[in-house]
């Protein structure tokens, strides 16, 4: 959001990037800083650590059932934190906070729509994927359904949102990079491609949950710490804080009032689906519910990781304030030139970082720098390691093998396809280095939300759904809300650069239209199909209700 | 005894099809609850900024905005722990009686 503030114009545009922003993409155009020994110092030990951890993986990483579920041997509390680190991205921590820092209530409005998501998987979702899937969210849906058609359409949807992810994900590890450690763009995406590889290659899901685990303990650790000692400076006193953030702000008393981040209300629900069932569709997430042994276990995960994400949130908007009342009566240290008016040195994400120095000195500022780095790197792994499963198991062998394929055939499958993937990423990372990529995360909620969830949600709740219904629904959510992003505002006129007015879509988010789109078609589909084939598969609903709500045959792939 | 004859089982019996209904209704009412919650919070501020920017007391600094917003945070925490607490307990306590009278 260095550069996006002077573009983003209209309250649409803004809220679309300011939604990619905190999942963890845009970081804009960064200026290289001084190399940062210390923060350079402080990831080594990191990435050694991680390292060590993935060479004991490797020793348990045997077989398909490992490399994509760890065994299903990761408790709900492990696994609530590995969701939580998932999650907290590197600019949701850098991105919230410089939204705070930058006008206040705004943030915390941006974060509410962040966490919101959480309460529905674990009321629709959570407990079904855990007794009807194996390694990936297709399983659910395939379960009764034709695996050709359903399998390939899953695969696509979980490709096409890793590949947004990534892009926005490589090309903010590369703006980080200059802006934490000081160091070339091209570097930083090399290393991310290469550590992240090394993870997910060796160390399968063990050691990508682990690292997860790792760093999101960290980050909510280092963020206690800013935020305590924040609160330390008021005699923990919110009023007393508020009202100095007021007094030095530039925005004065506006800062403690809704500003123009939601002003047209059909942007404001759009995006608010788009965040709250996207985050049910992603299939990184959506994986990690196949790495605990039971339903309780997976309902305790998503407990723990509403509860992190939620508690982080809350940190992340008192950082935002300490960032205010610290930096900004010292001028000379956190300013470029010393002037109020340039904006902080680094951009406006850079407010966390900054606090950190002035709260913990320069140790506690290269902590928080390479955690911030550490969170990219982490998050990469999840992303490749789901879009290997989509390849290996569902492309390979599911689809292209009928089944008919070993463990060992298919571990080898995934982990060639986690070196392509890595190949891909760094590539990506590199093409799109010079382009805006706010909107990518954008456009991965929205294929998610208008592709993946009404799939999901429909084949497991839905007892008249076909195979025919929820491959034409979900294509027709995949390409309306691909087609409605790039058309809105946020892409067409502050992305591509179109003159002001020409966007054919007004709105922040596709959802409200493409999500409906998809759900609608899923039913029609449905309803008309009456091939032999949909008969099948309606007769079998009461074996998967009865596996979904129970957990009767559900896969032992847990069970070890 | 095989899978198979234990989902036939359950199958047949309406204690399982009355549970189901029973904790789905449960997990729409949360929810819906949850929708309200957020969807409420964010057409507020869409349709009347003034009053989230209302002060908490006179001579206060802080908008009743920022309670609210952090009440929609604690909230969403507080609604999951509910259900989840209820589900591992309660429920799953009914669906184990379910299955183990199928598995008999």
């Amino acid at each position: 959001m260095i550069k996006a503030k002077h573009i983003l114009g209209g309250i649409a545009a803004l809220l679309v990037a300011g939604a990619a922003l905190a999942a963890g993409a845009d970081l804009g155009q960064a200026q290289k800083q001084d190399t940062n020994w210390t923060a350079i110092v402080m990831f080594a030990i990191f990435v050694g650590i991680t390292l060590w951890i993935t060479k004991w993986a490797a020793t348990k990483t045997k077989t398909a059932a490992d490399f994509y579920t760890a065994g299903g041997g990761i408790t709900g509390f492990q696994n609530g934190l590995a969701i939580a680190g998932d999650y907290m991205s590197a600019a949701s921590f850098l991105g919230i906070s410089g939204l705070v820092f930058g006008s206040g209530f705004d943030g915390l409005i941006f974060s509410i729509g962040w966490l919101v998501g959480w309460p529905v998987i674990t009321f629709l979702m959570a407990e079904r994927l855990r007794n009807l899937g194996k390694f990936t969210f297709a399983d659910v849906a395939g379960y009764r359904f034709d695996p050709g058609p359903i399998r390939s359409f899953a695969a696509c949807g979980s490709l096409v949102v890793v590949a947004f992810y990534l892009i926005a994900q490589m090309v903010g590890a590369g703006q980080l990079i200059k802006l934490l450690f000081g160091l070339d763009y091209l570097y930083a995406v090399m290393l991310v491609g290469i550590i992240m590889m090394t993870y997910v290659l060796f160390g399968g899901m063990t050691a990508t949950t682990w690292v997860q685990i790792i760093k999101a303990c960290m980050l909510l650790a280092g963020a206690t710490f800013m935020a305590l000692a924040v609160m330390f400076q008021f005699g923990f006193s919110p009023e007393a804080m508020f009202t100095k953030a007021v007094e030095v702000h530039s925005k004065h008393d506006a800062i403690m009032s809704p500003g123009a981040l939601i002003n047209d209300p059909i942007s404001a629900i759009s995006v608010g689906m788009a965040l709250m069932f996207g985050t049910a569709g992603l299939p990184h997430i959506l994986m990690r519910f196949f790495t605990v042994p039971s339903a309780k276990e997976a309902r305790k995960s998503v407990a723990w990781a509403t509860t992190w994400i939620g508690y982080f949130y809350i940190l992340t908007f008192i950082i935002g304030f300490g960032a205010i009342t610290n930096l900004i009566p010292n001028p000379a240290d956190y300013f470029v030139g010393g002037d109020l008016a340039k904006g902080l040195k680094g951009g406006g994400n850079m407010a966390a970082v900054h606090l950190a120095k002035a709260v913990g000195g320069d140790m506690f500022m290269g902590f928080i720098s390479a955690v911030a780095f550490a969170t990219i790197l982490a998050v990469v792994a999840g992303l490749t390691l789901s879009g290997a499963s989509a390849v290996s198991h569902d492309l390979y062998a599911s689809v292209w093998r009928h089944g008919n394929v070993d463990s060992a055939t298919e571990l080898r499958v995934s982990r060639i396809t986690t070196v392509c993937l890595g190949i891909f990423a760094v590539a990506l990372g590199v093409v799109f280095e010079k382009q805006n990529v706010a909107f990518m995360v954008m456009l991965a909620f929205a294929v998610a939300c208008s592709a993946n969830f009404p799939v999901l949600f429909m084949s497991v709740l839905w007892k008249d759904c076909t195979t025919k219904g929820a491959v034409a629904g979900g294509t027709v959510g995949l390409i309306s809300s691909v087609a409605l992003t790039v058309l809105s505002p946020a892409v067409w006129e502050a992305s591509f650069g179109n003159p002001k007015g020409s966007a054919l879509f007004p709105y922040a988010s596709s959802a409200i239209f493409s999500m409906t789109a998809a759900f609608l078609v899923i039913y029609i589909v449905s309803k008309l199909d009456n091939s032999a084939q949909a008969k099948k598969e309606r007769a079998l609903f009461p074996a998967q209700l009865i596996r979904s709500e129970t957990g009767v045959g559900s896969s032992s792939a847990s069970g070890h | 005894m095989k899978d198979e004859d234990i989902v036939e089982r359950i199958q047949k019996n309406p204690k399982f099809f009355e549970f189901v209904r029973m904790r789905n209704n449960y997990s729409y009412v949360l929810s819906a609850m949850m929708l309200i919650a957020y969807f409420g919070y964010i057409l507020l501020i869409a349709f009347d900024k003034q009053l989230l920017a209302t002060k908490m007391a006179a001579g206060a600094t802080m908008s009743v905005g920022i309670p609210m917003g952090v009440g929609v945070l604690v909230f969403t925490i507080v609604i999951t722990a509910i259900y989840v607490r209820r589900a591992n307990s309660e429920f799953d306590a009914i669906k184990d009686e379910i299955v183990k009278e199928a598995s008999k």
